[in-house]
C-alpha cells in the first residue's frame, strides 16, 4: 500500500469469486497502484467477505473517468428505481 | 566483477523460512550465487503490489550479480493466497505496521549473515512502500545494515492527514538516525513522492550531514524500473541499475 489513501464501507450483498457466488460484507475502496490495469493509480475496488477465505474477493480496478462514471449510473439506477417505489431486499433480507 | 563466457555460473534459489519481527517464523524468498563465497547480502523489500514476480526476478538479478539476496514476505502473517488478494486483504486491515516491516528487514539480515557464504556485510532495498520501508530499516536499526537504496518510496514525508495507526511516524523524521549510507532514485514527474518531497527529504539528510545520494530521472515517474508497467522508462532504468550496483559495490564489496 504506497497511497494509504483506503476507504472501507460495510456492504450487503452478493458477489460472483472464483469458486461461485459468495455473501459479501465490504467495500475497500483504495486510489493506489492497481495489480493489472495500465496505470500508475487506479480506483481499486475490493467487494470482500473475509470471513470466507482470502481469495472471497471480487476485484476492480478503475481509471478515475471510470469511477466517476460508475458513482454516476448507480446514483442514476437507484434514483429511477426508488422513484418508481421499486423495492430492494434490505441488508438484513440480503446478507444471509 | 562481470561474467566471462568460460566461467562457472550457478544459483540456488528458493522459498525459505526465517525469523522476522519478534521471531515470527516467515517466508522469504532466497537467491544466492553457488560457490563458497564470501558474498555481499542485500534485503530486498517487496513494492505495494506484494511479494510476486518483480521481486523474485529482482532477487535472482541480484544473485547474477553476486548477492545473497532474500526478499521476505512481509505480509506473511496476513494469510496466504494469490499475491494479490493477500494484498488486498492488508490493505482491508489498515496496512503492514512499520515497526513489523522493520523487525522482518532486520531478520533477513541476520539470517543472511548467518549465512556460511555472508561476507557480513547487507544492504537494504525497496521499491515503492518498499522504499519507505527502506529508508525506515535504516533508519530504525543500528549496526545492521551497510547500505541502503530507496526506490520512489512515497511517503517518506508523510504528511500528517496520511498516518495512520500502522504507521504512526513521519520517516523523514527518523533522519538523524540513518545509521549507512543511503541511494535515492526518483522520477521527476512521479505523484507520491513527488519533487517537493524529494526536496525535503534531501533537506533533513543534508541538516544532519548523512552520507547519501540522489539520482532524479526527467521524463520518468514512478516505478520506472517495471518492465511490464506503463510507467517503465528504459535509460531512466538502466541508468538506475547502474547507480544500484556502483553504489553496492563501493560499500557492501570487501
Amino acid at each position: 500500500m504506497c497511497s494509504n489513501i483506503v476507504e472501507i464501507g460495510s456492504i450487503a450483498g452478493c458477489g460472483r469469486g472464483p469458486d461461485g457466488w459468495f455473501d459479501l460484507k465490504q467495500a475497500i475502496v483504495s486510489f493506489d497502484h492497481p495489480v493489472h490495469a495500465d496505470a500508475e493509480h487506479a480506483i481499486n475496488i475490493d467487494f470482500v467477505n473475509h470471513d470466507k477465505g482470502i481469495g472471497a474477493r471480487v476485484a476492480v480496478e478503475l481509471t478515475a473517468e471510470s469511477a466517476r462514471e460508475l458513482i454516476k449510473v448507480l446514483e442514476a439506477a437507484l434514483a429511477r428505481g426508488e422513484a418508481e417505489h421499486l423495492t430492494m431486499g434490505s441488508t438484513a433480507q440480503v446478507a444471509r | 566483477m562481470p561474467y566471462t563466457t568460460d566461467q562457472y555460473e550457478g544459483m540456488l534459489s528458493e522459498t525459505i523460512t526465517m525469523p522476522g519481527n519478534k521471531g515470527d517464523t516467515i517466508h522469504a524468498y532466497m537467491a544466492k550465487p553457488l560457490g563458497s563465497g564470501p558474498f555481499p547480502g542485500v534485503v530486498l523489500i517487496s513494492h505495494a503490489p506484494g511479494w510476486d514476480e518483480f521481486f523474485k526476478e529482482t532477487a535472482r538479478r541480484f544473485a547474477h550479480h553476486g548477492y545473497i539476496a532474500v526478499a521476505p514476505d512481509i505480509w506473511c502473517r496476513t494469510g496466504h493466497g494469490t499475491v494479490d488478494d493477500v494484498v488486498a486483504k492488508a490493505r482491508a486491515a489498515g496496512g503492514l505496521p512499520d515497526d513489523q516491516v522493520v523487525g522482518d528487514a532486520a531478520g533477513a539480515a541476520k539470517y543472511v549473515k548467518s549465512l556460511p557464504t555472508s561476507n557480513g556485510k547487507v544492504g537494504v532495498m525497496g521499491t515503492c512502500s518498499g522504499g519507505r520501508h527502506t529508508f525506515l530499516a535504516a533508519t530504525r536499526t543500528k549496526g545492521v545494515f551497510d547500505a541502503a537504496i530507496n526506490c520512489w518510496g512515497g511517503n517518506v514525508v508523510q504528511p500528517a492527514d496520511r498516518l495512520t495507526p500502522a504507521q504512526p511516524v513521519s520517516p523523514v523524521d527518523y533522519t538523524k538516525d540513518l545509521s549507512c549510507p543511503l541511494l535515492g532514485l526518483f522520477g521527476n514527474e512521479d505523484a507520491n513522492p513527488p519533487p517537493a518531497q524529494v526536496n525535503q527529504l534531501e533537506a533533513a539528510l543534508k541538516q544532519h550531514n548523512k552520507n547519501y545520494e540522489f539520482h532524479r530521472y526527467d521524463g520518468a515517474g514512478h516505478g520506472f524500473f517495471y518492465y511490464d508497467r506503463p510507467m517503465f522508462r528504459q535509460e531512466a532504468a538502466a541508468d538506475g541499475w547502474k547507480k544500484v550496483w556502483d553504489f553496492f559495490g563501493k560499500y557492501l564489496a570487501k
